[in-house]
């Protein structure tokens, strides 16, 4: 079928997502949630595209493209939503390091100031097992790392969400350390995190100064204290 | 109203009796419908211009024959009665008063697209309508109106109830189905659309109580007689739930040419002594405000767009001139950052900070650099948002700001 993005017209065939005909042609959308070897939700909603003929904006990362669909993924009321949403979400979440987010923000032209007087969330950080820190600080919600842990990759529903709207997070079920889950340290989590809310325990024991092996054993001597 | 037709049984006959309701007429429209083969329930349905009563307003009849086209088994019948928009209680009155109109409708439409299960999912804090549900469920089911072979046909069909936790979220169909599933209440991207991949991924039918109880009707008295009621564009009977400062709330039934002014004035019995309309909220939370020069609006969608409203619910919340608007707008903005299921960007943040910008804007006014950031929030969350929740989360404050620009 036919589609024009951007001016620039391709045939695909059925059941293509506008991101992956976007991609054909060279053009890049701007996303976050969405990973290749995960089930996308468009939930962060920085994929949006107009498509001439749709109500609202939609996202790039699910929406299969039609027959002389005529999509625009750059145009103004585009950029508008997503310069807003960007600029929500750093006045939420830390996002030092999330150098794409930043670059996405200033081709953008936003303030991610703009509405720093709003609530941020805030949570201490968890390290509490050998093998990776939680900074829940740095959390986009994004859902990555609780698909990875669930049908998506190891199948030990370890992590799941828990409260709603902006209090959203994620967590353990009944808030348990993670030695307590059913979790088996797979690293998956780790591995799709887009913002370093999951960092492992080597690359977090070096940004601190600290020496690996005492910050290792640390919370594993923790954990055995416990369980004796 | 000369003649009630959704609300002909509430509070004159036993809801919980069976003979009650036989002698009613309740059952003869599945006799009917049985006798008929499904695509002449369809036809009926498309004809009759109903369209979905819960907000959306979407043609029944072509969601029915969506669903009904699919070559697939199982399909579900789904009833949404997780009425939770506020100032809207008009599900609830039929589920109380006529219980057993929603087994009889929800089993014509499972006749009708090929399903042999339906669901009921009931607001959490409806026990009563919950109680009455399970009760008519179960003599229904009694006297050979579900289960197999009804009434001697081929057909099949039974209904499972669930109620929800409270979540506002969960009224959203695609949100409904998850918590149905067992999973965390938040809507899906559609499409796919529930004809196609709803309940459980299987074609469904969901439709709001208020739409299932005008289908009874409909097929005993045809499409001509609903065509009969109200507005060419918006035919039928419709609820009316009209709350705050007027004398009589309650829950009205009219046809959609009612006026503004009329179900105020004439049905509900106008303001108390010495009071005003000073702003109306026309179709709950998700819809917008109006002042007092639209009272003379028509109550379909054609009129209210041209006054920047929708129908939604059919719910009308009086606001006198007593009340101060910023109490009002603040609780809105703030039942939306409370209901955000937290899925999507634009809704999970946007709502928090539209109603943090309010809470400050009382005490200190709006700013230009607070309307400048509210316009890209309004924008964002409606444009931007998985669903209706997000996307009308600014609406009725955007549309209320104009009545509190005095101290604003």
């Amino acid at each position: 079928m036919r589609v024009t993005i951007n001016g620039q017209s391709l045939d695909v065939a059925p059941g293509t997502t506008i991101l992956e005909a976007a991609e054909l042609l060279g053009i890049h959308i701007p996303r976050l949630c969405y990973h290749p070897a995960l089930t996308a939700n468009a939930l962060c909603r920085l994929c949006v595209v107009e498509w001439e003929g749709a109500r609202t904006l939609v996202p790039a990362c699910v929406a299969q493209v039609r027959e002389g669909a005529v999509i625009h993924t750059e145009s103004e009321r585009v950029r508008r939503a997503r310069r807003t949403i960007l600029e929500l979400l750093a006045s939420a979440v830390d996002l030092s390091k999330a150098p794409e987010l930043q670059a996405y923000a200033e081709s953008l032209g936003a303030d991610l100031n703009r509405f720093a007087d709003g609530e941020a969330r805030t949570f201490p950080v968890y390290d509490d097992n050998p093998f990776y820190v939680r900074d829940y600080n740095k959390c986009v919600l994004c859902w990555r790392c609780v698909q990875a842990c669930a049908d998506d990759m190891q199948f030990t529903y370890a992590l799941t969400l828990s409260g709603r709207g902006f209090h959203t997070r994620v967590d353990t079920f009944f808030h348990a350390p993670m030695p307590d889950t059913t979790c088996v340290f797979c690293g998956n989590c780790v591995g799709v995190c887009p913002t370093g809310a999951l960092e492992s325990k080597v690359e977090f024991a070096v940004e601190q100064g600290m020496p690996v092996t005492e910050a290792v054993l640390h919370t594993g001597a923790q954990k055995r204290a416990k369980r004796r | 109203m000369n003649e009630q037709a959704l609300l002909h049984r509430v509070g004159r006959v036993d809801p919980l009796s069976l003979a009650d309701y036989e002698a009613t007429g309740g059952f003869e429209a599945l006799r009917l419908a049985l006798m008929w083969r499904p695509e002449r329930v369809i036809e009926m349905v498309k004809a009759s211009g109903l369209v979905g009563r819960g907000g959306a307003a979407f043609p029944t009849g072509v969601k029915w024959e969506a669903a009904a086209r699919q070559p697939v088994s199982p399909k579900y019948v789904v009833c949404n009665a997780d009425e939770s928009e506020p100032g809207t209680f008009k599900d609830r009155v039929l589920m109380e008063g006529d219980p057993f109109a929603l087994v009889e409708a929800m089993a014509i439409c499972g006749y009708a697209i090929g399903a042999e299960k339906g669901y009921i999912y009931v607001r959490g804090e409806y026990p009563r309508a919950y109680r009455y549900l399970s009760e008519a469920v179960a003599q229904a089911r009694e006297a050979g109106y579900l289960g197999s072979r009804i009434l001697g046909s081929d057909f099949s069909f039974d209904i499972e109830i669930r109620r929800g936790a409270g979540a506002y979220v969960c009224g959203e169909e695609t949100a409904l189905f998850e918590s149905i599933e067992g999973k965390r209440g938040t809507p899906r991207q559609k499409p796919p659309f529930p004809t196609e991949a709803g309940l459980f991924g299987k074609p469904t039918v969901i439709n709001n109580v208020e739409t299932f109880a005008n289908i009874p009707w409909i097929v005993r008295r045809g499409p001509d007689w609903f065509r009969s009621m109200g507005p060419a564009s918006a035919p039928g009977p419709k609820l009316f739930c009209v709350s705050g400062a007027v004398r009589r709330p309650g829950v009205y039934e009219a046809p959609m040419n009612v006026t503004l002014r009329q179900l105020i004035e004439d049905f509900a019995g106008g303001l108390p002594d010495g009071r005003r309309v000073q702003a109306v909220l026309v179709g709950g939370a998700a819809g917008a405000f109006v002042g007092p020069e639209a009272l003379d609006t028509e109550m379909n969608n054609e009129s209210l767009r041209q006054v920047g409203a929708t129908l939604g619910s059919g719910a009308v919340v009086v606001v006198d001139d007593r009340t101060d608007m910023w109490d009002v707008l603040l609780r809105i903005a703030r039942f939306f950052a409370h209901e955000s299921c937290g899925k999507c960007y634009p809704c999970q943040l946007g709502t928090q900070r539209q109603w943090e910008i309010l809470s400050q804007a009382r005490e200190r006014g709006l700013s230009s650099g607070d309307r400048e950031r509210l316009a890209d929030l309004w924008s964002t969350m409606a444009d931007a948002s998985i669903c209706g929740l997000g996307q009308t989360a600014g609406s009725a404050i955007q549309s209320g700001l104009r009545y509190v620009n005095g101290r604003a």
